[in-house]
């Protein structure tokens, strides 16, 4: 268990991290979602006592980081690939992190075989491939047997079958009971490997859900239309109770609706339909849309700048999708 | 709290399993006994054109030393890449996340590296003292002759410091890079040509370096060497006041700053 309370990171006058307060339970995997820029990696290098927070804490199993005796045997983390010397073997690089927190050195050999780099468990670590890199990583968090594990962008210059692995790895891990926290700005992936969801835009929280509940929400469907005959279907449709909305191209569409429904509906009155189709609107949009105002660089100047009058939209709006509203 | 003991063993597994230990130490040790060589030699030859108060004045067992002021520039790569690589590579987050007691895993280094860079300084000092006097032929000294035991330990005392100094700037600096750009030139010219320069030698006399390296002087104004305001252990002293400062501006650097 982990818990966040009112934390918060400045530099100079930005800032970076914005009163977060949520708590990652145990024996689930909590994706931890934001835009690039969103505080993600500043919030978990704190939750290691990396950087000192401005105001705010961080409890793991109810102690500070630094009380807690050797640490990798509470809380393996990942936070870059290439957090190692380049100029160690893998084994030593392991080897030297395990001495320090006292775990016996045939653990060295075990992680190494559990993410596969036996073979070149004896190779300088600087040689390695990113994946290769990233499998060290995921080892040292391994090292102490925790039953805290956070991973920082994992899937990051992966490869599919290198990020089908960390999948079923963090899934397992889960299923062992151990707690799980894992970052991404990728909806697509918290969406195959989360339970748990924490959203968070220019440092603040956003939403604090389960995932099944922001699917839910958030993943709006719809029935699309097309017809030549477009006045009267609408006028159809409003006798009828539906709520049409068009969407350009001459297509209109209706929430809430069934295509058996509305196929039919348009039968017995013999309009011709070009188109009938269940849409679902993505995750990703669902997650743009919640992050729109909360983005940091923007691809095009037209957009609003983060800062002037972005923070009341999302900040309104936050609690709809959160049990625990923001700080502010 | 993190394991004193198991934090030591831990950094001399990193200290051990990384190849610039050894070609950083092996230079200081042959570059310091081959040039001290070279020139014990070359004095040797050359002793008779010395002038009568430059005589009186030998110091067999300095000049026997003498290849420090090159051989000691490895032993500053020595403490700088030790600290400065936890940096460079990335690795200083992942030894954090180990051991959080920043002055536990700080000073664990530092005195792992510390004790290496002494034994070989040693070393260093005792083969370049037999082999210089070996070469001296007839002006040469004995380690039973007054003082010259406390210089050739000294000599040792002197490298291990100049690399405990070295590391303490690299963990203020937090770069292998701007910690090397400033010490080797430091020790190289700066510090020497100010030693030669009047009115900054006055100054230059108190630089770890020059200071530190009066313990190693048997014959107190041998070589044309300016007279010193303190003793060989007084200089001795000065160097580690410089080397107490170097390590505690390197201990609130890392207890403050965000890794």
């Amino acid at each position: 268990m982990i818990e966040l309370e009112g934390l918060t990171k400045r530099f100079g006058t930005k800032v970076a991290v914005d009163h977060l307060s949520f708590q990652v339970r145990p024996g689930v995997v909590t994706g931890f979602l934001g835009p690039n820029g969103a505080g993600k990696s500043t919030t978990m290098r704190m939750m290691l006592d990396l950087d000192n927070p401005t105001s705010g804490r961080v409890r793991i199993d109810g102690k500070h980081y630094r009380d807690l005796e050797e640490p990798l045997k509470y809380i393996g983390a990942l936070l870059e690939a290439k957090a190692m010397h380049g100029g160690r073997s893998a084994y030593n690089n392991l080897l030297c992190l395990a001495q320090s927190n006292r775990i016996p050195e045939r653990r060295v050999a075990e992680v190494l075989d559990t993410v596969g780099l036996t073979s070149v468990a004896r190779k300088k670590s600087k040689g390695f491939s990113l994946g290769m890199a990233q499998r060290l990583g995921i080892a040292s968090a391994l090292l102490g047997d925790p039953e805290i594990l956070m991973f920082d962008e994992p899937v990051n210059g992966l490869d599919p079958e290198g990020i089908h692995w960390i999948r079923n790895l963090m899934k397992a891990l889960a299923a062992e009971g151990r707690t799980i926290f894992v970052s991404s700005h990728l909806m697509s992936e918290m969406a195959l490997t989360a339970d748990h969801l924490i959203v968070i835009g220019q440092g603040r929280l956003l939403a604090d859900t389960s995932m099944a509940d922001f699917i839910q929400r958030n993943s709006r469907s719809f029935v699309r239309l097309r017809s030549p005959q477009q006045e009267r279907l609408r006028d159809l449709l409003h006798e009828h109770g539906y709520q049409a909305v068009e969407s350009g191209n001459g297509t209109l569409e209706i929430d809430g609706a069934t295509t058996e429904s509305l196929g039919e509906l348009a039968a017995r009155h013999q309009l011709v339909l070009h188109e009938l189709s269940a849409q679902r609107a993505s995750l990703e949009e669902a997650f743009m849309q919640m992050t729109a105002g909360a983005v940091e660089y923007h691809a095009h100047g037209t957009d609003v700048h983060p800062g002037t009058d972005s923070g009341p939209r999302w900040g309104d709006q936050a609690p709809r999708w959160g049990t625990t509203s923001q700080g502010k | 709290m993190a394991s004193v003991p198991a934090v030591l063993q831990s950094e001399w597994t990193k200290i051990r399993t990384v190849s610039s230990t050894s070609w950083t130490l092996a230079s200081a040790l042959l570059v310091t006994v081959a040039m001290s060589a070279a020139l014990c030699a070359l004095m040797k030859a050359t002793f008779d054109e010395l002038s009568p108060a430059e005589r009186a004045t030998f110091d067999p067992t300095f000049i026997s030393f003498s290849g420090m002021i090159l051989g000691q520039l490895a032993m500053v790569v020595f403490g700088v890449l030790v600290v400065g690589t936890e940096y460079s590579s990335g690795m200083i987050r992942t030894s954090l996340a180990a051991v959080p007691q920043r002055a536990t895993f700080l000073f664990s280094k530092i005195a792992v590296a510390a004790a290496l860079a002494l034994v070989v300084g040693l070393a260093t000092s005792f083969l370049s003292f037999f082999l210089g006097q070996a070469l001296l032929g007839e002006h040469r000294t004995t380690l039973g002759a007054d003082n010259v035991l406390r210089a050739v330990i000294g000599g040792g005392l002197y490298m291990g410091l100049i690399a405990l100094f070295s590391m303490g700037v690299a963990a203020m600096l937090r770069s292998s890079m701007l910690s090397l750009g400033i010490l080797v030139p430091f020790f190289f010219l700066i510090s020497q040509i100010l030693s030669a320069v009047p009115k900054a030698k006055e100054v230059a006399k108190y630089f770890p370096d020059q200071a530190g390296a009066k313990i190693m002087q048997v014959v107190p104004e041998a070589l044309n060497t300016e007279k010193a305001p303190y003793g060989p252990w007084g200089g001795l002293g000065i160097m580690l006041i410089w080397v107490a400062a170097a390590l505690v501006g390197g201990y609130l650097v890392i207890k403050k700053r965000d890794a």
